[in-house]
This record gives C-alpha cells, sequence and structure tokens, in this order.
C-alpha cells in the first residue's frame, strides 16, 4: 500500500530535490555556458551565462576539418563502436559464466570466483605498459579490436559477479517449471532465465559500454594515429601543454555527453527494476 | 491418464539418504496424497516423479512406460509449485500459453484450451496481467490454470496450498478435489497438512525418514494407525499416548499405567501381542473418550471451551492427555474426572509398530 503524502511533505521533498539537482547541474551549467562563449572565457560570475554567444566552438569541434575528412565524426564513432563492442563482448561472455556460476557445481567453483575478483584489484595503469606489448606483438596496436580485447577483460569480471547475483535470485521453480511444461534446459534460460534477468543484463552492459566510453589511460597509450582516436583523448588535446582551448572542451564535452544520455533515457524502462517480482509467492 | 507404479526408489544427497527404498502404487484416476514432517522425503519423491531429481535406484513407471531416467518434458506431467512459479516476464495468458507453444501446439487450440481453462478457474479478467499485479490466490489459480491447459496425464502438486491464508486454503482445497473429479486424471498431491491429506486423498501414503510408513484409505490409516508416527501424525488434537505394562488379570489382559491406571484390552483386537509384563504404549484420540465410570479418571488442569466442543487437558496414568468433550460437560480445572475410553490402540514400547493382530 502507498502511503498518502501531505502537502507540506510534498513540498518538503520536492525543496531538497531542487537543492540536490541544482548543486550536481550547476557546473554542468558552466560547461554549457563555456561552450558557446568565444575564445575569451565568460568572466567568473554567479549565473554561468555565455560571454557573447556563439556557436563557433561546436562548429570548430564537430564540424569538418581542415582536409575536408570528418574527424569528430569518425573519433566519435570510434567511442560509441568501442563502448559497444565491449558492452556486448563483456556481457555475452559473462552470462553463461554467472548462470554456470550460479547454478551448477563446478571444480573450482569458490577459488575461481577468488581469483576473478584477484584480477580486479590492480589499476589498469599497471597494465597499461605490458599491455601495449602484448597488442603490438599481435598487431592490434592502434586498432577498435585491440581497445576491446583490453575493456572487455576487465568489464567480463566486472559483469560475472554482477549477473551471477542476478542468476542467483531467479528462482530455480521458474527454470524446473519451463522443464515441466516441455522445455529444455536451455530453453528455459533462454525463455524464462533471461528475460526475468533482463533489467540486471541491461545494467551490466550499461556500466560496460560507460566504463569503456569514458577510458582514457588505456586509449592514450595504445592509440597513436588521430584517427583512432576515442573522444576522451580527443577532449584531452584541448587542453595542452602550452595552449587550453576551454571552450573546445567544454564544446566536446556536450557532444560527448548525447549518446550517454540518449542512452539512458532508452535504457531507463529496462533499469526499473522488480520484474522478477511477483513470479513466486510473495 | 496414467497409473503410476513406483518401485524401490532411492535416493540419496552427499552423505544423506532421503528416500531408501520407497515404494508407490497409484491406481489410474485416483488422487494421491504423500504426507509427513518435513524432511520425510515427500517433496523429493515427488521431484522424482516429476523428474526434476534423478533416482539412484528403483523405477518409476506409469502405465507400463518406463520414466525412469526420462527428461520432465517427455513424462506428459504438468506440475504446480509451492511457489507458483509463474514467468514473471508473461501476462497471464502467455503463462498458460507457455507449456503448449513449447511444444508447437497450433495457436488455435492454444486459444481454445486457454479460454477453457480460464473459464475453468475465472482468470478471464485477469489473462492480460503480469503476475506480479495478482494477489495470492490469484496467483495459485493461475498456476492450476498452466496446469490444466496442459492435459497431462498425470497432475504433480507440491504444497500449492502453504502459501495461501486459513480461510482461501479450505476454500481451494475444496475446488482442487472438485477439479480433479471433473478432470478425472491421475494427481499426486504433497503436503504436511494432515487435513488436507485426510480430506483430499483417495490413497494416503505417510513417509517418515524416508520410508512409506503406511499406505491406504484416509479413514482407514486413520482408524487403523500401523505405527505409533502414523497415529501421531493424523489426527488434531493428536492422539494422546500413555505409558503402560500389560498384565494378565482376572478375565482377560489389562494395560496399568502409573497412578492406578487400569485398562481392560480386548483379546480380540490385540490377539497374540497381548503377554504378561510387556512394555507398551496405550494411545487413544481425544475423541474417544466420553464421561462416565470406567476406572479411568482424569486429572484436569486446563479446560479449552472452544464453543462446539471443549478440550479438557490433564494427566492420565503420568502423561499428557487431552480429552474431547461436548461444549455442555460441566468440567472444571482441577477436577477428577472419571471418563471412558471407547477405543484404545496399542504399540510396541521399542518399534512403534501397532501391536493391532492380523485381521
Amino acid at each position: 500500500m502507498k502511503r498518502r503524502v501531505s502537502p507540506a511533505e510534498s513540498v518538503a521533498a520536492h525543496a531538497v530535490m531542487v537543492i540536490a539537482v541544482a548543486f550536481a547541474l550547476y557546473p554542468v551549467l558552466w560547461v554549457v555556458a563555456l561552450a558557446f562563449s568565444g575564445a575569451r572565457p565568460p568572466a567568473p560570475h554567479v549565473l554561468p551565462l555565455p560571454t557573447s554567444p556563439t556557436l563557433r566552438p561546436l562548429l570548430d569541434v564537430g564540424g569538418a576539418s581542415r582536409d575536408g575528412t570528418w574527424l569528430f565524426g569518425r573519433q566519435l564513432m570510434n567511442s560509441i563502436v568501442v563502448a559497444l563492442a565491449t558492452a556486448g563482448v563483456g556481457v555475452g561472455i559473462a552470462i553463461p559464466a554467472a548462470y554456470a556460476l550460479a547454478r551448477f557445481t563446478v571444480l573450482g567453483k569458490e577459488g575461481g570466483v577468488r581469483a576473478l575478483l584477484a584480477t580486479q584489484m590492480f589499476p589498469t595503469v599497471a597494465s597499461a605498459v605490458p599491455l601495449y606489448l602484448l597488442l603490438d606483438a599481435l598487431g592490434l596496436l592502434n586498432s577498435r579490436t585491440g581497445l576491446v580485447v583490453c575493456y572487455a577483460s576487465t568489464s567480463v569480471p566486472f559483469a560475472i559477479f554482477q549477473l551471477r547475483a542476478a542468476f542467483e535470485a531467479i528462482p530455480a521453480d521458474l527454470e524446473e517449471a519451463a522443464m515441466v511444461d516441455g522445455a529444455t534446459r536451455f530453453e528455459a534460460f533462454l525463455r524464462v532465465v533471461l528475460p526475468a534477468a533482463r533489467p540486471a543484463i541491461a545494467v551490466t552492459a550499461l556500466f560496460a559500454f560507460m566504463s569503456a566510453y569514458n577510458e582514457f589511460i588505456l586509449a592514450a597509450t595504445l592509440l597513436g594515429r588521430e584517427e583512432m582516436f576515442t573522444l576522451p583523448v580527443v577532449l584531452q588535446r584541448f587542453v595542452g601543454e602550452y595552449d587550453a582551448q576551454w571552450e573546445h572542451f567544454a564544446a566536446g564535452a556536450l557532444v560527448v555527453s548525447i549518446p550517454v544520455m540518449a542512452l539512458f533515457y532508452v535504457a531507463q524502462r529496462h533499469l526499473v527494476a522488480g520484474l522478477t517480482s511477483g513470479g513466486v509467492k510473495g | 491418464m496414467a497409473s503410476v507404479h513406483v518401485r524401490d526408489l532411492r535416493k540419496r544427497f552427499g552423505k544423506t539418504e532421503v528416500l531408501k527404498g520407497v515404494s508407490v502404487e497409484v491406481p489410474n484416476g485416483s488422487f494421491a496424497v504423500l504426507v509427513g514432517p518435513s524432511g520425510c522425503g515427500k517433496s523429493t519423491l515427488l521431484r522424482t516423479l516429476a523428474g526434476l531429481e534423478e533416482a539412484d535406484e528403483g523405477t518409476i513407471h506409469f502405465d507400463d512406460r518406463d520414466v525412469t531416467r526420462l527428461a520432465p518434458r517427455d513424462r506428459d506431467i504438468a506440475m504446480v509449485f509451492q511457489s507458483y512459479a509463474l514467468y514473471p516476464h508473461l501476462t497471464v495468458r502467455d503463462n498458460l500459453a507457455f507449456g503448449l507453444r513449447l511444444r508447437k501446439t497450433p495457436e488455435a487450440e492454444i486459444a481454445a484450451r486457454v479460454a477453457e481453462a480460464s473459464e475453468t478457474l475465472g482468470l478471464g479478467p485477469l489473462l492480460e496481467r503480469l503476475p506480479k499485479a495478482l494477489s495470492g490466490g490469484q496467483r495459485q489459480r493461475v498456476a492450476m490454470g498452466r496446469a490444466i491447459v496442459r492435459r497431462p496425464s498425470l497432475f504433480l502438486f507440491d504444497e500449492p496450498l502453504s502459501n495461501l491464508d486459513a480461510a482461501l486454503r479450505a476454500q481451494v482445497r475444496v475446488d482442487i478435489r472438485k477439479l480433479h473429479d471433473r478432470l478425472g486424471a491421475t494427481s499426486v498431491y504433497v503436503t504436511h497438512d494432515q487435513v488436507e491429506a485426510m480430506t483430499l486423498a483417495d490413497v494416503i501414503f505417510v513417509l517418515n525418514k524416508g520410508v512409506v510408513e503406511q499406505a491406504g484409505a484416509p479413514l482407514e490409516v486413520f482408524d487403523r494407525p500401523a505405527t505409533k508416527f502414523v497415529a501421531a501424525f493424523l489426527g488434531s488434537p493428536a492422539m494422546n499416548f500413555v505409558d503402560v505394562r500389560i498384565e494378565r488379570a482376572e478375565g482377560g489382559f489389562r494395560a496399568a499405567g502409573q497412578r492406578g491406571l487400569s485398562v481392560a484390552l480386548d483379546a480380540a483386537t490385540f490377539g497374540d501381542s497381548l503377554e504378561d509384563g510387556r512394555a507398551a504404549v496405550l494411545g487413544v484420540r481425544p475423541h474417544e473418550v466420553e464421561l462416565g465410570e470406567g476406572g479411568v479418571s482424569l486429572a484436569v488442569d486446563l479446560v479449552e471451551a472452544l464453543g462446539p466442543e471443549s478440550y479438557a487437558h490433564g494427566d492420565l496414568g503420568g502423561g499428557a492427555f487431552v480429552a474431547r468433550l461436548d461444549a455442555s460437560s460441566p468440567v472444571k480445572k482441577g477436577e477428577a474426572l472419571p471418563i471412558r475410553l471407547r477405543t484404545v490402540h496399542l504399540f510396541d514400547k521399542e518399534t512403534g509398530t501397532s501391536l493391532r493382530g492380523a485381521r
């Protein structure tokens, strides 16, 4: 039963939410203001308003390059393709692994899971040099494939943990009911377990996508050619050692955010948890 | 429809032997109830019938078809789970149709069967809902519906009423039995509730520690329990047990207990098992007691008045004892109540087997 909320409570709750949202958005508004400002950054002021509003930075960043190719478009595609592939490969490998760990007796299960956890202890920087050498030997430097392989190697263990817990939360009764109803074990998995785990799978895929999309250190190490850059590397170049083009950095940051916001918008339906509730007793 | 023949079934989980040679015969079209306390193996037996657990030893036949090693989907069974196990992402309609779709039943046929089942169970207004939008009773009906659309030769029920409140449970119990009588398919039903067992069953199997203690028609098992365990398990309030010693007296045998308890034993009922000096357990159901001078007196220490009847709690022959009395009986706490025992049971002190002679 939902409790009825009094008007005073409602006003108070909304006031708190407005403050929280303002707190979170204020820096973002500054980025927006910067992105629409000219070469001279806006003066420090309470209200983040652009000085002499212009679309120049956005066009500089997102438009065609001097040589007529659309470099930024290619870099944006690099980022999206790499992030999607990381999410797909990571979740694709993690689903069967997590299901097996959740349901079956596997020799050395607990030891294996601990080893998996141990791989997560090392910071990415620690593996950057060995990965560089490995990818070089494999001829995968400067390639999206190489980057996806590296990203998936860190997203898979995390995804396995997430999904194992999700599969464990799905009652075995559901699969057994499907098997009595005429399904093979695989059909029961495909038609009952996977749909029931959809919110968890969506969240896990989104996490993998986001971490790959935002990753900088490996991308900066493994990608040397400009046309292979992903967006974090591109953005970093705008505020280089000698010449900080903050308006370009801000414009780039805005464009970078668009795919992520779109993704969250599309995924939010799947992110609503509790799809399994009600299947068994309750 | 099928008859079920289980022969000498054994199943162990790790070091624990859960089924220790169980044999069960269920005639075609009858309603069999497996009843027993938790851990007695009844659910394991049902899951082995379903094919969800594999038997270590023994055989299972449906009619003369050996299904012992068949996968669940090849057994032509339907099962109602304790948790209902409704598919959470499917509407009631799709839950009902799930099994038929897997078996590639034509859509027209599916629609007809779903309509028929929803008519039978009153699911019509719920068909487009998801399970999470249903009450417990509604979920239970959907689970039943999912079983009956399949038209299996055998229905399996795993404590289907245990998640319902008491009032609904009594109602659904009646509905299940009516449905069974209408469909005529063989049913095997697991419960730990002796009232469900008594009311639903054509044939009842009382399980204890992995073996069938007794099988038979419910009233026959109730009236002639083969062991002390069965006697204690069936009936509410439970049968009273008093330690006694069998003694030869003038005109036959008597059961003698502490505090001067002395009950005449019928030689025709107990036959050769009456031996002078044998240690035994006297069993008396609370409702087999009536007021009256019979040489037995109950030291009453509590009276529970339920309305139509009263329960007098007290001490008889050194043990706790409950007697069911008419509500009008003038009984007071502290009283020594003279009672007559209409029927007595006698069990071996060591083995707990009934001392009733073979009829």
